[in-house]
């Protein structure tokens, strides 16, 4: 066999796809201790982010007016949500249209913060739209009207979704 | 129970996967939250999320009141699990310690366990692997107990310990969680043992699983490789042929087993047969290392048919190749060295896409991007562009961020401003109010106590009207009067008083009882006075809260949170100049490795076309000769 085979072989015995450089393994060290610099800055932001998050949440949604609405599916549901539509008192507080991802993290049993606000103490209502695709390739769209009462404390709603036809509540709202 | 899982991806690839909350109802919307960002990949957003509540919920008194108390193990080991997909090595590994560390269930532990060593192993660190490991004992998770021993045999693997990975890997082969990985892992385990002959046997029972996954048929084409490529080695050249020619055609490997399937062949004086995979590999992109060997070896097999001028056709377009590849990487030096390569990584719609590697390298006019695959498939690399790319990331949060604090500053500044001169007026009509409520709470609490009293002491005079009383007393006065005189007529006037005083008190003692009724009803209605009016003073002292709360006790938080922004862009700042400059580094040493192998092929290639185009021209000197 040729030397230039036999170079072509050494290659696919050592496995390997490429041959990293000299100034690679004189990096190495170097990327190695950046590693660790990484980490630790990933961590002060994470420390910020929290501090920065208590601090907007204290400024924008005082606890007394502070109403937050959650949106998760029931379990095993596999119908495709496309999006949601929530109106408080008459309102539109938020339409949100689902990526594949976000809707594929829905079925894993994530919870997505759909709507963060302000609003009175006492009664108020709340309409819930949902729009989707069934098994079948069928367009639906559902909605439930709903009543709650805003205390002093943050409110926080929960909405589960489940798809029609399966004899459950299609849209459920609880309180958390 | 909500539980992270391991997603096997053969010997080096191994990461977590976030399980689904399905199975277990979710009692905790916030965590719930955190794994619907990590369901995603967002596991910064996961992470800020989760941290927060998990250290909420250790500072709470009664933490079985909280609700994440039902998932506080589930979101402990999803905390190490999101920090190890953010590549956040030293947290993870410290999250997963302290749950190893509590008094928690069996399970658990060695649940935890478990995740310690692979961070362990993930990191290189193999002695802490087997330490993290050898803490298993007892129950253990029924799905986790073959993940455990295919974790154990990898890290023996990588200790240079074959003979102690292959019992375990043997015992593995069957469950189908594992596929082609614990077949591959053995046959590599008996190579490294010297056991060659087994090894020779396990490659080829792990090239011939039959699957549709396409991570096992990416194993199934390794084996083959790594068989054909011993067999290659051992001289049996002909027993590799048909295991080369097994590795998919459209697969990672595909390019290698061509190019040994032509030198297999020409080996054995095959030559014609040689011809074809290096033809098919000729053909294929120009920047792999096989494709470029390919291009010269196809000549060097036209030659040794005799096909000179094919040969120097096919040296020519090497050469032509060659040169095309050598611009486009002095393109890639200069346009890295120009700082374009870091611009390319970071550019945001390109990264939206999961695929973004392979798009960067195929992007126009993003020559630098080219070798981004070759370059990915060296450890330190990922890891520095993958940093790169996390650091690029938190700038433009904190960048984010370092805008809305101006915001927050207006938004106070323009609340200040309105309740200011508000307030001064409100407080002072408070304070009336304030003083006018305090008294009839008194006057309220003094009614109380009456009603009270005659619950157990009856005192029908207490619930005289206003004319009775006013009787009464003028009747104990006239009583007063005439009090001591001694005549007819005052005798006569004590009768009289005494009789109008007995039929009052007729009436207070025979009413008493309907009397006490309407006291007690009327007092109940009061009692809902109050309590409106006890909540519209609630309420004001609530609003007059909130109003000083929504621009007080702001400012230094505010001015705090800039300083630490601004202090950690300046370190990332730094820290991704310096990481991209040994990007740029690697990625130029690598490019200049590359350029340089290219024109040693190219001298190759022209030293041969002129061979060539002189043992053409000899051959057609020849046959005109014998014409």
């Amino acid at each position: 066999m040729s030397t230039f085979g036999r170079l072509c072989l050494l290659v696919l015995v050592t496995g390997g796809l490429w041959a990293t450089g000299s100034a690679e393994e004189l990096s190495g060290k170097e990327m190695k201790s950046l590693d660790g610099q990484v980490q630790e800055i990933k961590s002060d932001v994470l420390g910020i982010a929290s501090e920065l998050s208590n601090l907007e949440e204290r400024l924008l949604f005082p606890s007394n007016t502070q109403v937050s609405i959650f949106v998760s599916m029931a379990d095993d549901e596999d119908f495709r949500l496309d999006a949601v539509e929530i109106a408080i008192n008459g309102e539109l507080a938020t339409h949100h249209i689902y990526s594949y991802q976000e809707l594929e993290a829905l079925q894993k049993g994530g919870v997505q913060r759909a709507y963060t606000g302000n609003i009175t103490t006492g009664p108020h209502d709340l309409l819930v739209t949902m729009k989707g695709k069934l098994e079948n390739g069928k367009d639906f769209s559902e909605s439930g009207s709903f009543s709650f009462s805003k205390g002093v404390k943050p409110k926080t709603l929960g909405i589960t979704l489940a798809g029609p036809g399966l004899g459950k509540e299609v849209i459920e709202v609880g309180d958390w | 129970m909500l539980r992270a899982r391991l997603s096997t991806i053969g010997l080096l690839g191994l990461a977590l996967v976030v399980s689904p909350a399905s199975g277990e109802e979710l009692k905790d919307l916030y965590f719930g939250e955190a794994l619907y960002q990590a369901h995603q990949g967002r596991f910064f957003e996961a992470l800020e999320r989760l941290d927060t509540e998990v250290r909420q919920h250790d500072e709470i008194d009664e933490p079985e009141l909280d609700s994440l108390f039902f998932h506080i193990d589930d979101a402990e080991f999803s905390l190490g699990d999101f920090e190890l997909r953010y590549r956040m090595h030293h947290r993870a590994g410290r999250a997963i310690k302290a749950v190893l560390e509590g008094a928690v269930d069996e399970l658990v532990r060695n649940d935890a366990a478990y995740r310690l060593a692979r961070i362990h192993f993930q990191k290189n660190q193999m002695d802490d692997a087997i330490l993290a490991l050898d803490r298993i004992e007892g129950r253990v998770p029924d799905a986790l107990r073959d993940d455990i021993e295919f974790l154990r045999a990898n890290v023996f693997l990588a200790q240079g310990k074959p003979e102690d990975s292959i019992g375990i890997l043997e015992k593995l082969e069957g469950p189908k969680s594992f596929g082609g990985f614990a077949s591959y892992n053995l046959g590599i385990a008996y190579l490294q043992n010297g056991q060659r002959q087994e090894a020779l046997q396990q490659l080829e029972k792990a090239g011939l699983i039959e699957t549709d996954d396409q991570a096992e048929l990416a194993i199934r084409d390794k084996s083959n490789l790594v068989l054909g490529t011993a067999l290659l080695e051992d001289g049996e050249y002909e027993r590799a042929i048909p295991i080369l020619n097994r590795v998919r055609l459209e697969g990672p490997f595909s390019n290698q087993a061509l190019l040994s399937a032509g030198w297999a062949n020409l080996s054995i004086e095959r030559t014609e047969r040689a011809v074809v995979p290096w033809r098919m590999l000729a053909e294929r992109e120009v920047t792999d290392r096989a494709t470029q060997e390919a291009m010269l070896a196809l000549p060097y097999a036209y030659g040794k048919l005799d096909v000179h001028g094919r040969a120097a056709i096919s040296y020519g377009h090497a050469l032509d190749a060659f040169g095309a590849e050598v611009e486009n990487l002095n393109d890639s030096i200069e346009s890295i060295r120009a700082g374009k390569f870091l611009e390319a990584l970071v550019r945001e719609e390109i990264r939206q896409d999961k695929n973004w590697v392979i798009r960067l390298r195929s992007l126009p006019e993003s020559p630098e991007t080219y070798y981004l695959m070759e370059l990915l498939a060296s450890h330190d690399f990922q890891t520095g562009l993958q940093n790169y790319l996390d650091l690029a990331d938190l700038q433009k949060k904190l960048r984010t961020w370092q805008k809305n604090f101006d915001a927050f500053d207006e938004m106070v500044g323009i609340r200040h401003e309105h309740y200011e001169p508000l307030l001064p007026i409100i407080d002072t009509e408070f304070r009336e109010f304030d003083s006018r409520l305090r008294l009839r709470i008194e006057q309220h609490k003094m009614l109380v106590k009456r009603r009270d009293d005659l619950l157990t002491t009856p005192r029908p005079e207490f619930l005289a009207t206003r004319e009775e009383q006013m009787l009464l007393a003028r009747l104990e006065n006239l009583e007063a009067a005439v009090h001591g005189l001694e005549s007819p007529a005052a005798n006569l006037s004590r009768q009289r008083i005494k009789r109008l005083k007995g039929t009052l008190i007729w009436t207070l003692e025979t009413e008493y009882h309907e009397r006490l009724t309407r006291f007690d009803k009327n007092l109940r209605g009061l009692d809902e006075a109050m309590a409106v009016a006890q909540s519209q003073y609630d309420q004001y002292v609530r609003a007059r809260q909130a109003a000083m709360h929504s621009y007080v006790g702001y400012e230094q938080p505010i001015k705090v949170l800039r300083a630490k922004v601004a202090h950690a862009s300046e370190t990332i700042e730094r820290l991704m100049a310096r990481q991209g400059y040994l990007l740029e580094l690697v990625a130029v040493e690598e490019l200049l490795a590359r350029r340089g192998r290219l024109e040693r092929y190219g001298d190759k290639a022209r030293f041969a076309l002129a061979d060539s185009y002189d043992r053409a021209t000899q051959a057609q000197a020849h046959r005109s000769d014998e014409q």
